[in-house]
This record gives C-alpha cells, sequence and structure tokens, in this order.
C-alpha cells in the first residue's frame, strides 16, 4: 500500500500531464498550470524544511566543536542577519515589520537587507564564478595534452577555434584573397563551431530526451521505483 | 443555341476571375487551440497602401488591435479571446492616392478543440517510441537474454565504494541543483539509491549536500530506504543528507568546502549542472578523488569529461538506474530506447536526403508552427 498510493497517483497524474499536451480543450487545457502551482506550493512549504537542516547541521557542528567550527558559526550568523533584516525592514517594495527603515536608507542608501545583498552577497558570489576562468585555464591545459589521435584532433580545433576568435588570429589569414576566404581563420572557427560542434551536441540532446521519454515511461508503469526509496 | 454557348463559356471563363479579383475579409476560430485564437484571412487589389484591422470590444466600440503590413494576408488575434464568445471584426483598407477606403467585415466564433491536430506527427511519434520501450520490456519479461552496452561509469560504483571502504573516506554525492521537476534530478536520485545501498553494504560514509528543499526529502528518503534495504538501518544517519542553499554560487562554495575539509574518497557530481560544473569537478580533481559525472547539459559536459575520471554522456544517466538494477523490466526499457534512436537516426537521414532533393514535405510535418 505504501508503494501502490504513490505509484497510482503518478500514473493518473502523468497520463493526465501528458494528455494535455494534446487537447487543448478544458480542463486539460489547465492541468499544468494547475500542478505548477501545486508545486510551488509544496516547494514553498519544503524551503522550512531546508532552513531547519541548515540551522540544525551547523547547530551541531558548532555545538559538538567540530573542526573549522567558527566557519559555521560564521554561517549561522549570516543565516540570521539576512533573516532578520528581511523581516524587520522588509526587501524591496515590501514593508517589514519595523517599516521600510528610513533612518537606515538614509545612511545605507538603501534598505539593509538590499545593502547586505548588493555590497557582500554578489561579490562574494561573483569571486566564485571568476574561479571559473582558472579552472577552464588548468582544465584546458589537461586535455591539450597531445595523448592519443583523438587528442591531437582535439587540440587542433581547440587552438583554431581560440585563433579565430580572437583579433591576432584574424590578421594570420587576413592577407589571404577573398577566393580563399574559407580558410580564414574566423570562417574556420565558425564552421567548427556551427557543424561539427552542433552536429555533436543536436546528438547528445536528442538521445537524452529519449532518455526522458523511457525513465519517465518506466516512472508512469511503475517499473522504476528507486525514486521512491526502493523496488519492493 | 451559339448565345447559349457563349454564355456559358464566359461564365465559366469569367467568373473565376471576378471571385478571385474580388476582396474578401474572413475570420474563423484557429484550428486545434484552447478556443484562445481567432484566424484572419483577406485579399485585396494593390490599390490599397495601408491596413488597419478592429474589433468590437465589450462596451460594442470598435478598437484598433493591428496595422499589418500591405502584402500580408493573415493575421491571427490572441488577444484576450475566450472560448464559445463570439468576436466582430473590421478590416479597413486605405488608398490615400485615390482618397478612397474599403471596409469588410466578418465575425466568428472561438471554440476550444479537443484534439490539437497540429500535433498528430509529435502523437505519432510518441507512440511509436513508447510502442518500442513497451514492446522490449513485455520481451524482457518473457526471459528473452537483452544486450546492453557496458557503461564504465557506473562500473566505477564498485571501485568508488570499495576504495572509500579501504580508504575510510566519504563518498560524496551532489544531485545538481535542479529541482525535482527536472527528469535529470530525479535520474540522479535513482543512482543515488543504489550507491546509498551500496555504501550501507560496506558501512561507507555517504555525503549528500543538496541545493533544493524538495530534493532534501527526496534524497534522505531515498539513502534511508537504501539502508533498510541493505539491512543495516542503524547506519543511517540523517544528518548526511543536508540543505546548503538554493544559491548557485554559494552551493559551489559549500561543496568545494566539504571537498576540501573532509576529501572524500569518490565524488559524484548526477543532475542538473551549469556554471558550476568545472568549479566543481576540478576542486575535486585537486582533492584526488575519483571522479563520476553526468549530466544532460551539453555545454557543461566538457567541463566534467575533462576534470572527471568517468562521465555518463545524455542519455546514460538516465540509463543508469535501469543499468545498475539488471532488472529485466528496465534493461528492455533501455533497448526500446535504442530502437527508437535508430528510428530518429533513420527520420533524420531520409529528412537530410529530401531537403536536399527539394521535397519538403517531411519537414512540414514534423514542425509544430
Amino acid at each position: 500500500m505504501k508503494r501502490f498510493v504513490p505509484l497510482l497517483i503518478t500514473f493518473i497524474v502523468g497520463i493526465i500531464v501528458l494528455s494535455s499536451e494534446f487537447i487543448p480543450h478544458k480542463p486539460f487545457s489547465s492541468v499544468n498550470e494547475g500542478l505548477e502551482n501545486w508545486f510551488l506550493i509544496i516547494s514553498g512549504f519544503a524551503i522550512i524544511l531546508g532552513q531547519l537542516s541548515l540551522i540544525k547541521v551547523n547547530s551541531m557542528k558548532v555545538a559538538d566543536k567540530a573542526e573549522n567550527w567558527k566557519f559555521y558559526l560564521a554561517g549561522l550568523i549570516a543565516f540570521a542577519v539576512m533573516l532578520l533584516c528581511g523581516i524587520l525592514w522588509g526587501t524591496q517594495d515590501a514593508k517589514g515589520l519595523l517599516g521600510n527603515g528610513d533612518l537606515i536608507i538614509a545612511i545605507l542608501g538603501k534598505k539593509p537587507f538590499e545593502y547586505l545583498f548588493s555590497n557582500i552577497y554578489q561579490h562574494l558570489s561573483a569571486t566564485m564564478f571568476a574561479l571559473l576562468a582558472f579552472f577552464i585555464a588548468s582544465a584546458a591545459y589537461r586535455a591539450f595534452i597531445v595523448r592519443s589521435f583523438e587528442s591531437t584532433l582535439l587540440m587542433i580545433a581547440a587552438v583554431l577555434v581560440m585563433l579565430g576568435r580572437t583579433s591576432i588570429g584574424t590578421s594570420f589569414t587576413a592577407w589571404l584573397p577573398q577566393q580563399w576566404k574559407f580558410l580564414h581563420l574566423p570562417n574556420i572557427a565558425d564552421f567548427i563551431m556551427n557543424y561539427p560542434n552542433n552536429a555533436a551536441q543536436r546528438a547528445i540532446m536528442i538521445s537524452a530526451a529519449l532518455g526522458i521519454v523511457g525513465s519517465s515511461l518506466r516512472i508512469l508503469l511503475g517499473i522504476e521505483r528507486s525514486y521512491l526509496g526502493g523496488s519492493d | 443555341m451559339s448565345k447559349t454557348l457563349i454564355g456559358i463559356l464566359s461564365f465559366v471563363v469569367l467568373f473565376p476571375v471576378f471571385l478571385f479579383s474580388n476582396p474578401f475579409f474572413t475570420a474563423k476560430d484557429y484550428s486545434s487551440d484552447n478556443g484562445k485564437a481567432i484566424s484572419l484571412e483577406w485579399q485585396l487589389p494593390n490599390t490599397f497602401n495601408e491596413l488597419r484591422i478592429e474589433r468590437i470590444d465589450s462596451t460594442n466600440a470598435w478598437v484598433k488591435i493591428a496595422n499589418p503590413a500591405i502584402d500580408e494576408q493573415t493575421y491571427k488575434d490572441a488577444n484576450e479571446i475566450e472560448p464559445d464568445n463570439r468576436y466582430s471584426y473590421r478590416l479597413i483598407a486605405f488608398s490615400p492616392l485615390q482618397q478612397d477606403s474599403l471596409v469588410l467585415l466578418s465575425e466568428a466564433v472561438a471554440i476550444a478543440q479537443w484534439f490539437d491536430y497540429r500535433k498528430l506527427p509529435l502523437l505519432i511519434l510518441l507512440l511509436l517510441v513508447c510502442g518500442a520501450v513497451i514492446s522490449y520490456i513485455l520481451s524482457a519479461r518473457s526471459g528473452k537474454e537483452l544486450y546492453i552496452r557496458r557503461i564504465n561509469g557506473l562500473e566505477s560504483m564498485d571501485e568508488a565504494v570499495g576504495r572509500a571502504t579501504e580508504k575510510g573516506k566519504p563518498i560524496l554525492f551532489v544531485p545538481g541543483i535542479g529541482d525535482l521537476d527536472d527528469m535529470q534530478t530525479i535520474a540522479g536520485l535513482t543512482i543515488l539509491s543504489q550507491l546509498a545501498y551500496k555504501s550501507a553494504m560496506y558501512n561507507a560514509e555517504l555525503i549528500v549536500p543538496v541545493s533544493k528543499s524538495m530534493v532534501l526529502s527526496t534524497a534522505r528518503e531515498v539513502v534511508k530506504e537504501a539502508h533498510l534495504k541493505a539491512g543495516r538501518p542503524d547506519t543511517y544517519r540523517a544528518d548526511n543528507v543536508f540543505y546548503l542553499t538554493d544559491d548557485q554560487f554559494g552551493f559551489v562554495a559549500g561543496i568545494d568546502g566539504i571537498m576540501l575539509r573532509e576529501q572524500p574518497a569518490a565524488n559524484f557530481f548526477l543532475g542538473v549542472f551549469y556554471a558550476e560544473s568545472l568549479i566543481l569537478a576540478e576542486t575535486g580533481f585537486a582533492t584526488g578523488a575519483m571522479q563520476t559525472a553526468g549530466t544532460a547539459q551539453p555545454h557543461q559536459l566538457p567541463f566534467f569529461v575533462v576534470a572527471c575520471d568517468y562521465t555518463l554522456i545524455g542519455e546514460e544517466l538516465f540509463a543508469a538506474s535501469a543499468y545498475l538494477s539488471k532488472e529485466p523490466n528496465q534493461l528492455g526499457s533501455l533497448k526500446g530506447q535504442d530502437l527508437s534512436k535508430l528510428l530518429i537516426v533513420l527520420m533524420i537521414l531520409a529528412g537530410s536526403i529530401m531537403e536536399m532533393l527539394g521535397y519538403h514535405w517531411l519537414k512540414n510535418i514534423l514542425m509544430l508552427d
């Protein structure tokens, strides 16, 4: 029974959603919208669960004085400060319990929540994103090491695309006459990106789409039950 | 007699000319929709150089809805149309040079249809794919042996668990930053079930940080059930499946921290990943962990291929659960998928050849709009 009811609900809802794709008449036309709203409502409640998990895990580390417990404490303080700022003085146009905090706005220029968001959070987020530049360089270095025929091809294609996307690369082949323009580095780079690269990406997308159909069918038919915790 | 004959011939020749040179304007229900659009069609002599379409609103006043270009002959009105309501339209054609204008009237009722005929080819394709999958499932149930190619990324799971057990280090599983409404996340969680079962069997610690609250509750349930199935409910630790943050780079920062502090023996990145893919994979590489990744995001796959030991590419992620379970039912569905893939390849080839030869009907029937 514990398995049967979720499987039955999954099957019925799945068939309704699938049918709504082909039946534009009501009530099918509004089914997707309704289910999306349900999802939003449920995930709204689930956020509380996530926050509780966050507080519990971090508090335990602090209480147990686990290794690097100060970082967990910093996380908890940051969480509490942002939460309080949002509750007390609101966010954007929404008022908080203490109104908009006009006095604080006069000093900081923004609501406390937005001030922290744009002056701390956004910079930290950008810092993490910026790491990508260095990681791309180190990953590319490893990828371009010539070890086999395939890696040699990869390296040649990568060098051509990189040169084709830079001004110095353009100047290397700019002297070639117009009738040889297909050999201009930007054109070669465009060719590699538009044809072999695009073809491979579409192949992955088509096979992934078929994989999604197969997985959905397994779930609808109740063959795939791992997401419910097991197959029994 | 001859006069009658001439009369009939004149009618036969001139009537079509009269018919087609006459301006017309028709409004009709937009076909195969939910009753939220009206289709307008017209034909006018080329003496006019400005068009305006108006509709009667709820106060019985004519309101302009569009100024189509002079060479256009159709318009789809989807602006605040409700099913089963009648809508009146007029087309006003202006000719400033001749200081003349023409007004044509028409009306139509918007009707919601019970089947979208434009999607009929899509339905047929879907039925073919589903039919192939179901037929192979039935064939597998009847006991037929099915060959499924080896997927190295999935074979690595035993190696990862063994390595973690030997080193006494944890296994890190990241189900991506997608929510439960994404099939990739569900595919990741089905693999988590198998991994949690194996780690419970060998008593290896499994850490699962998640970025969505809904995924948290599902992942906890999956890991708990896996421990129960393995007969080790005592080793289940709910706090090892925990929520970090919904924010993309906050989540990355948290996981990077875990990787550097805990030094997991093996990392699994299976689910939806965007710009964080390489940051995670490179940090994991730097810690020396054995890494397996899988996603259906084509733009992130190169990063995983470079930085991970094994990568599940696109469909392999969705096939993982069936592959690992070794159940005939599930393996049958994989064979069905392969047959569908063959069908798609044949259609692509046929479509390409037909387009090159100038026949466009296959492309046209597969286009939704």
